[in-house]
């Protein structure tokens, strides 16, 4: 066999080099994109407010359509979330787009807890998308992504500050999606008191360390305008799906019996802020975000949890879902053993209180069975007793008729003599006999 | 970007339909289509990578051709007299890296050549330092991409092509040809290409390219463009075409010649100069667009979800069965899956 050897050697560094001739590379950028157009984009929004905010009405007008689903009612017990996906087709991009609303959020009267089922439900959606790529036969490329890209967390226009529970909720979530709070129904508030809330809003989610997404500004072309665009949040926004014929168009708008909001209208509200943001400058940078911050952490903070480590390069790498599913089942083995442990105890402490109460029972029964005993003695004791005096009784009449029979015999005999006779012999018998 | 016409929702979605999704119709202009050019800025920002394998005897002018391929000298022949003695006496790997731009897009170019490869006369086995090559780097990426704390982007350098050069005999495959093809068309996309095919004429070309490609059907070997991983019909026709040709018939030359009072790149010999970009002269231009131009991010693609896989698949089987020995019966029904 010829022996062989690998001898390499890398160029130094990476030098550039120049091109003499045109290659052709420069169509990479649209191969990619072809091929992302080909598979299809999916993008996931998760709306968080309370019940009658406007929150199906701004993805109605959002993304021009109209999605389906009923208005919820106020009486619900907890915090639901419901989902719904949809396929957008725009001339040659098709979106997957799916929206999730929180239903009952703010309407119970104990709101300690209204946050968990919406952690639970982005936790929900990594883990699947962790456990996809910790199979080990896995099919990533094809696998619907349901990671949540980008929260909008309704603000009620109050006019004040944030609630308690809005704080609370966008504290518990701002290390796991991106939120982008806005101001929901916002024709209640006048422009000038806008600007304070809005002031208000901001300085509150600093001071209480709340991270909300940045649009970036690290790239030129989008720089300024996402610049310019991180100083108007949160975006006070209207929604509407009515068309009403404004001048010689026709526009989405609201009408009061004072006048008209027209939702496009940017003196009117931020909506056409929101949808320049969030559709069509950063759509992707929000899902880059997700998946390379939010996603990340989740994995990190959820291995090291299971207690791997970043072992050092020398060993060899192993399949993490096995050796997770190999200490889950180890952590059910323990679960398992403790529990035969504790049904032993039992059985043992059964037993034992069993022995206890047939001691018990022996001793009583011994008892019984002396007392038994003791009972029939007395009765023989008594049968006998009363046998000496049943014969007594016997004698008794026995010399009774026997003294009869004498007396008769003696009157027969007559005389006083004899009776005398017969009265000394009746007390002599009785004098002998005394 | 106003005022475009809108396409109703056609019924059928051009990807996995779910049946329980519904497909509606927009009312008006969203502008979704303007994802695709946020990814076209993001991509260009990052950058792309790309790492070739060029194999085949020496002297059939592999560093030419990738020379000629990517217009610069990103090859190092070695020149002078004392080539002759520099044939190395086992198969080596050379590594250059390279960086390279144009229209605002750059690209990190690594080019491994092989030399060695072939040219013992005892060949047994010579393919394995290059088996041993690719999975070393298949290795790695899984190696980065199981660690907890992970890097944003994961360094990339799978081999995402192998050009195979034939030698122009004119008759069939030789043994070691379709020895080395059929093992690494498991593990890489190889391309093969016909190398110094002015030694052919055009007849004799066609020949040798029937040959050729009942020789690899006859063996199952499978090369790139895939017939397996044609994405829809469209795909298909593109890339049937494609497999009418392979393996392309390829000339390489680095110096310019005057033809007809334009600059071509060219090999002149006396009996005429051969344009390496004629088509009518030689493949070079089909070779050219299939790697470069129109199939590159497949090439990528492919190595990445499909080599990659079967490689991860492979191994995570491999290391699970010495991890998971001393706890019994715990064979996840992942592993009873993977041996289907």
């Amino acid at each position: 066999m010829a022996a062989t050897e690998i001898a390499r050697q890398v160029g130094e560094g990476c030098r550039t080099v120049p091109l003499s001739g045109h290659v052709g590379f420069d169509s990479l950028p649209d191969q990619l994109v072809n091929k992302s157009v080909n598979h299809g984009f999916c993008f996931n929004i998760l709306c968080v407010g309370e019940t009658g905010l406007g929150k199906s009405t701004l993805m109605d007008t959002l993304f021009n359509t109209k999605f389906e689903g009923e208005p919820a009612s106020h009486s619900q017990p907890g915090v639901q979330l419901k989902s719904s996906t949809y396929d957008l087709q725009e001339s040659n991009v098709g979106l997957k787009l799916t929206v999730v609303g929180t239903v009952g959020f703010g309407d119970q009267i104990n709101k300690e807890d209204s946050y968990k089922p919406i952690v639970e439900f982005i936790d929900a959606q990594f883990e699947a998308y962790l456990q996809e790529e910790l199979k080990i036969k896995r099919v990533l490329h094809n696998f619907h992504d349901s990671r949540i890209h980008a929260c909008l967390y309704f603000i009620a226009p109050t006019g004040h500050s944030l609630k308690s529970l809005d704080l609370v909720t966008m504290k518990k979530l701002d290390s796991k999606v991106n939120i982008i709070p806005i101001i929901a129904k916002s024709d209640a508030i006048s422009k000038s008191e806008l600007t304070k809330f809005k002031i208000k809003i901001t300085s509150e989610l600093v001071s209480n360390g709340v991270q909300i997404y940045q649009f970036p500004t690290d790239d030129e072309s989008v720089a300024e305008i996402n610049g310019t665009m991180n100083a108007h949040l949160p975006f006070a926004v209207i929604g509407s799906t009515e068309e009403l014929k404004i001048g010689n168009k026709m526009m989405k708008a609201r009408q009061y019996p004072w006048g008209t909001v027209q939702v496009e209208n940017e003196a009117h509200c931020d909506f056409v802020k929101l949808r320049e943001m969030l559709i069509r400058v950063n759509m992707e940078d929000l899902r880059e975000q997700t998946h390379t911050r939010h996603y990340e952490l989740y994995r990190r903070c959820k291995l090291e949890e299971m207690g791997f480590k970043d072992t050092d390069p020398d060993s060899k790498p192993f399949s993490l879902q096995e050796t997770y599913e190999a200490k889950r089942n180890e952590f059910l083995g323990e679960l398992q053993k403790k529990e035969e442990e504790m049904r032993q105890m039992f059985v043992q402490r059964v037993k034992e209180k069993e022995a206890e109460l047939k001691e018990a029972e022996k001793a009583l029964h011994e008892k019984f069975d002396c007392l038994k005993k003791m009972h029939q003695d007395e009765k023989k004791k008594l049968e006998d007793k009363k046998k000496s005096l049943d014969d007594e009784v016997n004698a008794f009449k026995q010399r009774k008729t026997a003294a009869e029979l004498l007396q008769s015999q003696a009157q027969q005999a007559g005389g006083s003599q004899t009776l005398k006779r017969e009265k000394e012999r009746k007390n002599n018998p009785w004098l002998c006999t005394e | 970007m106003e005022g475009q016409p809108v396409q109703p929702a056609p019924e059928e979605t051009p990807r996995d339909a779910n049946p329980a999704n519904v497909g509606l119709e927009l009312f008006g202009y969203v502008g979704i289509e303007a994802v695709l050019d946020q990814m076209r800025i993001k991509t260009m920002k990052t950058g792309f990578e790309f790492n070739l394998m060029v194999v085949g005897q020496s002297g059939l002018g592999k560093s030419t051709m990738v020379n000629t391929l990517f217009k610069s000298k990103v090859s190092r022949k070695p020149t002078g007299p004392s080539y002759e003695e520099r044939i190395p006496k086992t198969v080596q790997l050379q590594s250059v890296t390279h960086v390279i731009e144009e229209k605002g897009v750059k690209m990190k170019l690594t080019v491994t050549d092989t030399p060695g490869f072939g040219d013992q006369i005892n060949n047994e086995n010579c393919w394995d330092p290059i088996i041993k090559y690719i999975n070393e780097q298949y290795e790695k990426y899984l190696r980065e991409e199981i660690l907890i704390s992970r890097k944003r982007k994961i360094p990339d350098t799978r081999v995402h092509s192998c050009v195979y050069f034939v030698p122009p005999t004119g008759h069939w495959l030789r043994p070691l040809d379709l020895e080395f093809m059929r093992r690494l068309s498991k593990i890489v996309n190889v391309v093969p290409v016909i190398a110094k095919a002015d030694t052919l004429t055009l007849e004799e070309r066609a020949e040798f390219k029937k040959r050729i490609q009942k020789d690899l059907k006859a063996h199952g070997i499978s090369v790139y463009p895939q017939e397996d991983f044609d994405d829809n019909s469209d795909d298909r026709i593109l890339n049937n075409k494609i497999r009418d040709k392979i393996p392309f018939a390829v000339v390489g030359a680095d110096k310019e010649h005057q033809v007809n009072g334009k600059r071509v790149l060219g090999r002149k010999t006396k009996w005429g100069i051969i344009e390496v970009e004629n088509p009518a002269h030689c493949e070079f231009p089909l070779l050219r667009d299939l790697l470069i131009r129109s199939h590159l991010q497949d090439l990528k693609d492919i190595t990445h979800n499909v080599h990659y896989e079967s490689y991860r698949v492979q191994r995570l089987n491999e290391s699970n069965r010495l991890a998971l020995s001393p706890i019994n019966g715990l064979l996840g029904k992942d592993e009873v899956e993977s041996d289907l």
